[in-house]
């Protein structure tokens, strides 16, 4: 039933128009945030009707439409989703409802612009998630970046202007090699396509030259060393909602545009400049773990840990060439992939998770600053049990989601380079480091100052969404299942892709 | 030499315009005090009906008045285009004059016989022709630069703008001259059979190229000949600003066609390399010294001048397609710039020029809806999707990725980069600054209808551009 619908559209135009109809509706309208919220919400349920409909055996694009849009270049409104991008759109649309709840009471100036902001964000993110001609790609890819602009510049922290301008230079910056990049392609192959991009021959210059303009663009997104630095400025100084959807969504597209773009487009050229990729990924993981563990705020404590996490993805796509290369089966590789899909996932929920629990912190005491906190789970128990609980699944604890993904990508790692195994496991030590000590820190010891001794625990608002996310990252951690299944026949699909040569 | 009527026929919307235009000027003359009004009536009617007379003779082409005057599709569209956008235009400044007391009739009769000289310009087949309607346009706009005869700010900016323009003027001319030397004509379709057929003294043709790439470069406002820009953007009065911002750089593009590429298409070798350097320059200076800007007219200025730059791209591919993406580069341009200056004049008011960027503080506050305008045409000019100015630059890009130039390709992007941080810094001026002043917009209707009319056409261009590049890629069939 759900294929005959056109859900992609559905789910990228909905929330884009009923954002504007939010919009319209005017700041003191008492129907902003229910209106938004129900538009929010059902634009979840329609992503799990694409959920239902997904043929799990095939690599194919499903979901397909195709339009003409701008017919003098050949440039098509064409859509579709597989095994990738699926997940990443659910992702998408539940932390957009996430979003909506958790700016409930918080955002009280202009709530109408603030809903539809995050609205729109969603409409176009889900459509960068599915476009699958270069150009419509580009465009949504690009318009996400006008909404997130307003967000951290309107309701963000005293310095949210630096970090607005700074977020989006750096991306921008980042993304018109992209641009140039998608232009050489269509001059090579005459199409605007990006599943014929996958198909056109290339010689290893051009392969190279392409991959560094794929790697600029999504490197600044994911965000890889060093191209980081906007992250930890944008994160502080965004609201909540802002730091949720940057951390959950906007990370995700940089480790996408790996899969869908640099991998299947250059893959000569990804496979001879994996080590790059790969001693950045580890730099991450390892350099910023323990940068994470020296910071003082903790909003920035948490950005520099995604930025860690981040690394075990980059990594997870490009050690399969050298398992590849150890091996001839190239077992190990389909998990090195998996791992690296399951931990964009993961992180998804995690850092939403730990980013909504210092908002939650913020909007009680309005500060950010570690020490001045303590003792918080005297007065706030219900809360420090979630929080706990978050710690732990960022930290990797088995049994929670950000197990699975950093298990998998270290077992893979371990057939491509013990030493990259090695490197990749001192997460475990590192991010149980700096994120227990951030627990100890503000929740346990005794209460601190009397503005610790004043708070009140979460209200049921914050419990239901801390809950329901505790619910997802157990459920995940547990019963993996779910996730890896739908992505299965299109990881495969990748894995030949990448495997034959286009020279 | 025979006169043959039926040929006129082909000019007739320009020759509607000249009647129209002396109309006008008695109208003026002799009603006094009512002939402002009048004039702008007349004015906005004589555009809409060549416009009309223009899109009703669409198809018909030939040559006429001795093979001086070409109707192609080529001009027909940016005719029509340009009598569009002076419609805006007149609209616009009509706001402003009024609430300045420079409402008076000369200033109608002085854009009309601008735009006819525009027309002219489009719609040359012959050196002479082209030189005829760009002294029309040019001396008319000196004028309306001088218009506020009081400020001594528009005094010195139409000085300098005489001065240089005719300098400009002397040096188009004096290529022209060293072309009909070389190729012992003047007629743009016998030069280029000539030069095609080869067989001339290249350094003489280059040397004479040099000088009409000199005399564009300068009526488009190209680096280095950019200098009389935002002096002459800055100190003339705001309506006359948006007048010459706009529909004077269709001219200039159509210029540059009708010589560079229908007369010395075959030269290119020489004129590609000089555009390069025109182009590369004008997005570095442009944007550079853009960021540098605390007066929004002046920072609109020097981003006019970048603009130039990347409509010179198309150019310098030397294909069909950079032509019309060109083409289509500078229609969207001037979309986007008279909505910006259109904004400067919805903000000013009697006794206040909104024209430095901190009166823009906190606008969103004080009226959401036009800070929401303004933010579009921004983004636009930033060349942000899903706005107009993306695909202009797209396009642009496209043409010279698809000749292989990727390095100026790459000077191009980052450029686009630099000029974001300026555009944004404007939005972030509306958008997250407190306002500093509580008035309420005051402009009549017409004006308020406009601006949204033309910010939310850089929206639904953008998000449905075919139709606009459809056009611009039928105007030069490969």
């Amino acid at each position: 039933m759900f294929t005959d619908l056109p859900l992609l559209s559905l789910l990228i135009w909905l929330p884009v128009f009923g954002g504007i109809a939010v919009l319209v509706n005017g700041d003191n309208n008492p129907w902003a945030r229910p209106l938004a919220l129900l538009i929010s919400v059902a634009t979840l349920l329609l992503s799990i009707g694409l959920y239902i409909g997904f043929d799990n055996a095939t690599a194919q694009m499903q979901f397909t439409e195709q339009a003409s849009w701008i017919s003098a270049f050949d440039i098509n409104y064409s859509l579709g989703v597989d095994g990738f991008s699926m997940p990443l759109i659910i992702l998408t649309a539940f932390s957009t409802v996430i979003v909506v709840i958790a700016g409930w009471e918080v955002i009280q100036d202009r709530v109408s612009q603030y809903m539809a902001a995050f609205l729109i964000m969603a409409g176009l993110m889900i459509a960068v998630f599915s476009a699958l001609d270069a150009i419509l790609f580009y465009v949504f890819f690009e318009a996400m970046l006008i909404p997130l602009f307003l967000v951290i510049g309107i309701w963000g922290g005293p310095n949210r202007v630096y970090a607005t301008i700074k977020f989006f230079l750096y991306t921008l910056f980042g993304s018109v090699f992209l641009l140039l990049a998608l232009l050489y392609l269509h001059h090579v192959s005459g199409s605007f396509s990006i599943l014929d991009f996958h198909k056109v021959g290339l010689s290893m210059q051009e392969q190279i030259y392409l991959f560094l303009a794929f790697l600029i663009a999504f490197a600044v997104k994911v965000p890889m060393w060093p191209v980081h630095t906007w992250l930890p400025d944008a994160h502080v100084e965004a609201p909540t909602g802002g730091s949720v959807i940057l951390a959950a969504i906007t990370l995700k597209i940089g480790g996408y545009g790996f899969l869908r773009f640099a991998l299947p487009i250059t893959p000569d050229a990804s496979m001879a400049l994996d080590w790059l990729i790969i001693s950045l990924s580890l730099t991450a993981v390892v350099y910023i773990g323990f940068v994470a563990l020296v910071q003082s705020d903790l909003k920035k404590l948490i950005a520099y840990s995604s930025i860690a996490h981040m690394g075990f993805v980059t990594l997870g796509l490009f050690i399969v060439f050298r398992i590849f290369a150890n091996s001839a089966t190239g077992s190990g590789a389909e998990l090195a992939i998996e791992g690296a899909m399951v931990q964009m996932i993961s992180h998804g929920f995690i850092a939403a998770a730990m980013f909504l629990c210092v908002g939650v912190l913020y909007d009680r005491m309005h500060t950010r600053e570690i020490s001045a906190y303590g003792g918080v789970i005297n007065t706030m128990p219900k809360f420090a049990g979630f929080a706990v609980f978050f710690a732990m699944a960022n930290a990797g604890l088995p049994g929670t989601s950000g197990f699975v993904g950093e298990f998998m990508v270290i077992l893979a790692a371990f057939q491509a380079n013990f030493w990259f195994a090695f490197l990749a496991a001192t997460t475990l030590i590192l991010g149980a480091a700096y994120t227990l000590w951030m627990v100890k820190r503000v929740l346990f010891g005794d209460v601190a100052n009397d503005d610790v001794a004043k708070l009140t625990d979460i209200n049921r608002r914050e419990f239901l969404m801390l809950a329901v996310l505790a619910v997802i990252v157990l459920a995940i951690g547990i019963w993996p299942a779910p996730v890896t299944d739908v992505m299965h026949a299109t990881v495969e699909h990748l894995l030949t892709q990448i495997s034959q040569s286009k020279l | 030499m025979t006169f043959e009527v039926s040929n006129m026929v082909l000019a007739l919307p320009e020759m509607f315009m000249l009647a129209m235009a002396c109309v006008i000027l008695l109208a003026v003359a002799f009603l006094g005090k009512q002939g402002a009004n009048a004039a702008y009536g007349l004015s906005q009617l004589t555009l809409a009906i060549t416009a009309i007379l223009i899109y009703q003779s669409l198809g018909e082409t030939g040559l006429t008045f001795d093979g001086t005057y070409v109707k192609d599709a080529f001009s027909d569209v940016l005719k029509m285009a340009i009598c569009l956008i002076n419609i805006a235009v007149l609209l616009y400044s009509t706001t402003y004059l009024k609430a300045r007391d420079l409402f008076k009739g000369e200033y109608y009769v002085l854009a009309i016989f601008s735009t006819l000289g525009m027309m002219i310009m489009v719609s040359a087949a012959h050196f002479l022709t082209i030189y005829l309607g760009l002294e029309l346009m040019s001396l008319c706009m000196y004028a309306m630069v001088a218009m506020h005869r009081d400020s001594f700010i528009a005094t010195e900016a139409a000085m300098k703008y005489f001065i240089l323009g005719a300098l400009a003027s002397g040096m188009l001319l004096y290529g022209m001259s060293i072309i009909y030397g070389v190729t012992g004509n003047l007629s743009i379709a016998t030069v280029a059979e000539v030069v095609q057929a080869g067989g001339l003294d290249n350094t003489v043709l280059s040397f004479g190229i040099v000088f009409l790439v000199i005399g564009i470069g300068f009526k488009m406002g190209a680096v280095p000949f950019h200098m009389w820009l935002p002096d002459v953007y800055q100190g003339a009065p705001t309506a006359v600003t948006l007048f010459i911002a706009a529909a004077p750089k269709v001219a200039a593009f159509a210029m540059a066609i009708r010589l560079l590429v229908e007369g010395l298409g075959d030269a290119q070798l020489y004129w590609q390399d000089m555009l390069i350097m025109l182009s590369v320059l004008s997005m570095i200076i442009g944007n550079v010294v853009a960021i540098a800007q605390t007066n929004i007219k002046r920072m609109l200025a020097y981003s006019t001048i970048s603009h130039i730059g990347f409509i010179l791209l198309g150019l310098i591919s030397g294909s069909p397609e950079g032509y019309a993406a060109s083409m289509f580069y500078a229609l969207v341009y001037s979309l986007m710039s008279m909505g910006g200056f259109g904004m400067i004049i919805l903000l000013s008011r009697q006794g206040f020029e909104a024209d430095n960027i901190d009166d823009y503080k906190g606008l969103s506050k004080r009226n959401p809806w036009y800070a929401l305008m303004m933010l579009i045409l921004m983004f636009s000019m930033a060349g942000i999707p899903p706005l107009i100015g993306f695909y202009a630059k797209l396009t642009v890009i496209k043409s010279i990725v698809d000749v292989n130039l990727i390095s100026i390709a790459i000077v191009a992007v980052l450029m686009s980069v630099i000029g974001a941080f300026y555009y944004l810094r404007i939005i972030k001026v509306m958008y997250f600054d407190t306002p500093e002043q509580h008035q309420a917009l005051e402009a009549p209707i017409d004006m308020r209808l406009m601006i949204s009319a033309n910010a939310l056409a850089v929206l639904m261009l953008g998000i449905f551009p075919g139709s606009l590049l459809a056009l611009c890629a039928s105007v030069f069939p490969l």
